[in-house]
């Protein structure tokens, strides 16, 4: 049938399985927002109070529901906004799809009013993107851009549309939703010797990232740890993959990683590592990361094995594949020695945790939002030390519960993931946010109010920037530059109640319980300001450039 | 990565030919941190493919991100290393040299050496043209240099595989 440009990408996207697009309209869009509004009973689109927040909310809905997410945004202005939000997808390979207008083609090149060279910006912060210049091809183009965007290792893909196309008419037949490319098959020679390798060794440790989430393969990875008796731990991707109180489970490693699985990974003689790609911040200094271990690196990126941390034997491919036919291939182990060696790390760990009952600690407000949270909680948190209190001490028991920007480490994605994640599951969301972060995007409480998506925001609010002034406090001599928010004045509860949502304050651990409990079982949207000491440390902590046995784990000052 | 020491490697890349291509793959450069030593790119036996010829030193480190990052991209269809030993590899120069009767025996003689030809003749200067190895390039210009260069340009290196094979025998990617 013969369809406008702007019809095309909208009866695309419906017939591509998308129901919800998150955007911005604007000048080089109306086309396609006409569009939109017609096919407004098919197709949701949720209006942000800005492009950077639509970016985060279409990520957030991709991590939790494992869809590609949808975000739209104008030429311009319209599209740099969405660089942040493109880059955060692309570091954590999250599946998302980002659609762009721009001035016509007899404008582009001109330096027209808000028109940029969006895929020019945007060729190393995407896993690929185009620029449209034919109408009949446009339909397929958006086919391959999903096709892409959830094939092999997931990412972001962007399509620039100028305003042209959206108006010119073109052919147009619906096709099923697009299938991804077939993943290569592991080479089997590759995975015996991964699994003589286990066979021969007695302290395996096996490492997950986001990949074990995104190729579903949570159940092999504990199969295998129970067959051949292996600890488990995670960079902060992988976090609700295995569920927290699983007995091999000892947490996140690295920097602020806990340190029993810090401490194993150090003394394994043998990591495994699936669908991670050895962030620095997993591993601390590369140099001396777990050197009496042979490593086994299983993922499916090619371009992984050994970038970071060279492989013993490096098996690419599909990981659900490669975890399947290692199971079958390795003999039934028993490590009795390594495992009371973590069970003595484990005890360690817990003589390290010190907690003032009657102060309002990030540990109490970690554990009462596990106190009224459900398995199906997602739980989003933007980036700093609230962010490594949330990946220490939330308690996950599905996948896809932890929305968290790993890679970029994106301050301010919070609120618009945790937005998108509650659009995408249906459940009431968490936000673990603090002052720094949620001051870069709060516009978005907008959002949250216009639509009715319930989101506790728990604002651990210690008025400054707490990870960049633990770091001057341990190295820089005490010198607080620029990270004081106190100055601010900023009334989070007057704040929240501008917005139209509730606001609450809460200095003590029993008025903190009784706000979330309230707040996390209405539809409500409520911005909980938790008082917190300024000069609470999270720990354990690497110090930069150091190995895992350099690991800081009581409070001392620089 | 900002160093690159060790052995110096050809790649041969067969890239769609399509607008922005090039530019996916240098920018690929820039994001991994890889410094090239040449770069050529033009028209195939096939016109919906151009091939890009790099020319780069690294160790095997180096040699193997370039390959694998070339790989990740969506518009490279196959990618070849061409290592020294299997390559015929060649480049060619434009060197204006100052035309001066002093030098002029000289000139002639470093030409006759290097099977360079003439290809413009003025008052001023003379243009020459050479082809060969990267190598010989290096040693002709060495040895012009003292006579008197204006200008230079190198065409950066094309190369092929010795022997009957051909670049499309290599794996499909995508």
């Amino acid at each position: 049938m013969k369809l406008t440009g702007a019809q095309i990408v909208v009866e695309t996207l419906i017939e591509q399985g998308v129901t919800d697009v998150f955007g911005y309209p604007g000048g080089q869009v109306l086309n396609l927002y006409d569009a939109i509004y017609d096919a407004g009973d098919r197709i949701r689109h949720m209006l942000t109070a800005h492009e950077q927040g639509a970016a985060h909310a279409a990520d957030g809905y991709s991590r939790a529901t494992g869809k590609v997410g949808v975000v739209i945004a104008t030429s311009g202005p319209g599209a740099t906004n969405l660089v942040t939000g493109i880059a955060t997808a692309m570091l954590d390979s999250v599946p998302m799809v980002a659609i762009t207008g721009n001035v016509p083609q007899d404008l582009i090149g001109r330096d027209s009013f808000q028109e940029i060279d969006i895929t020019g910006i945007t060729l190393p912060i995407t896993k690929h993107n185009y620029f449209i210049h034919d109408v009949n091809k446009l339909a397929d183009k958006i086919r391959e851009a999903f096709k892409i965007a959830k094939s092999g290792r997931p990412g972001p893909v962007l399509i620039d549309i100028p305003k042209d196309i959206q108006t010119a008419i073109g052919e147009y037949e619906p096709q099923k939703p697009v299938e991804p490319f077939e993943n290569h098959m592991p080479d089997m020679e590759k995975v015996r010797a991964a699994a003589a390798l286990i066979d021969s060794r007695s302290r395996p440790f096996i490492h997950i990232g986001g990949g074990v989430i995104g190729s579903r393969s949570w159940d092999l990875v504990t199969e295998l740890a129970d067959k051949i008796d292996a600890v488990i731990g995670c960079s902060l991707m992988g976090l609700s993959a295995v569920p927290t109180d699983h007995p091999r489970f000892l947490g996140m490693q690295g920097m602020h990683g806990h340190y029993a699985s810090s401490m194993a990974s150090n003394d394994a003689d043998l990591i495994i590592a699936i669908g991670t790609r050895f962030s620095d911040r997993a591993t601390g200094n590369k140099a001396k990361f777990a050197k009496n271990a042979r490593i086994i690196h299983i993922d499916i990126d090619f371009a992984e094995i050994s970038k970071n941390i060279t492989a013993n034997v490096g098996v690419c491919g599909d990981i659900p594949t490669a975890l399947r036919e290692i199971i079958d291939t390795v003999h039934e182990a028993n490590h009795m020695e390594w495992i009371d060696h973590v069970e003595d790390l484990r005890e360690r760990e817990m003589s390290f945790i010190v907690d003032d009952p009657k102060l309002l600690t990030p540990l109490k407000v970690m554990e009462t939002v596990n106190k009224y949270k459900t398995a199906y909680t997602p739980v989003a948190t933007d980036v700093g030390q609230h962010q490594m209190w949330a990946a220490q001490y939330i308690r996950f028991q599905k996948p896809r519960k932890m929305i968290s920007s790993g890679g970029l480490g994106t301050m301010g994605f919070g609120l618009g993931a945790a937005i998108g994640a509650a659009v995408g599951t249906g459940e009431h969301t968490v936000l673990i946010t603090g002052d720094g972060s949620f001051g870069m995007n709060l516009n978005e409480l907008a959002t949250a109010v216009t639509y009715h998506v319930p989101v506790t925001v728990v604002l651990i609010n210690n008025g400054v920037l707490g990870m960049v002034r633990q770091w001057q406090t341990l190295f820089f001599n005490h010198h607080y530059a620029d990270t004081n928010l106190d100055v601010r004045k900023t009334d989070f509860v007057k704040l929240a109640e501008a917005f139209g949502a509730v606001g609450v304050r809460a200095e003590t651990p029993g008025e903190f319980e009784a706000a979330f409990e309230r707040a996390i079982h209405s539809d409500d949207v409520t911005v909980i300001d938790c008082r917190i000491d300024k000069d609470e440390f999270v720990l354990p902590m690497l110090p930069p450039g150091g190995a895992i046995d350099d690991i800081i784990t009581v409070k001392k000052e620089g | 990565m900002a160093e690159n020491t060790g052995n110096k490697f050809v790649i041969a890349v067969y890239v769609e030919n399509k607008f922005g291509v090039l530019t996916r793959v240098t920018s690929m450069f820039t994001r991994r941190g890889f410094n090239i030593d040449s770069l050529t790119v033009g028209v195939t036996e096939s016109p919906e493919y151009s091939r890009i010829t790099i020319t780069m030193s690294g160790d095997g480190y180096a040699r193997a991100q370039m390959l694998n990052q070339l790989r990740k991209l969506f518009n490279v269809k196959k990618v070849e290393l061409l290592e020294d030993v299997d390559a015929i590899e060649r480049e060619l120069v434009l060197v204006k040299i100052r035309n001066n009767p002093d030098n002029h025996q000289r000139v002639l003689s470093a030409l006759d050496i290097f099977k360079a030809k003439i290809i413009n003749y003025s008052v001023e200067a003379l243009c020459i043209e050479v082809t060969g190895t990267p190598d010989k390039i290096d040693a002709l210009i060495e040895m012009i240099k003292p006579l008197g260069i204006i200008e230079l340009c190198r065409t950066g290196v094309v190369a092929l595989r010795k022997g009957g094979g051909s670049i499309l025998e290599q794996p499909d990617i995508n």
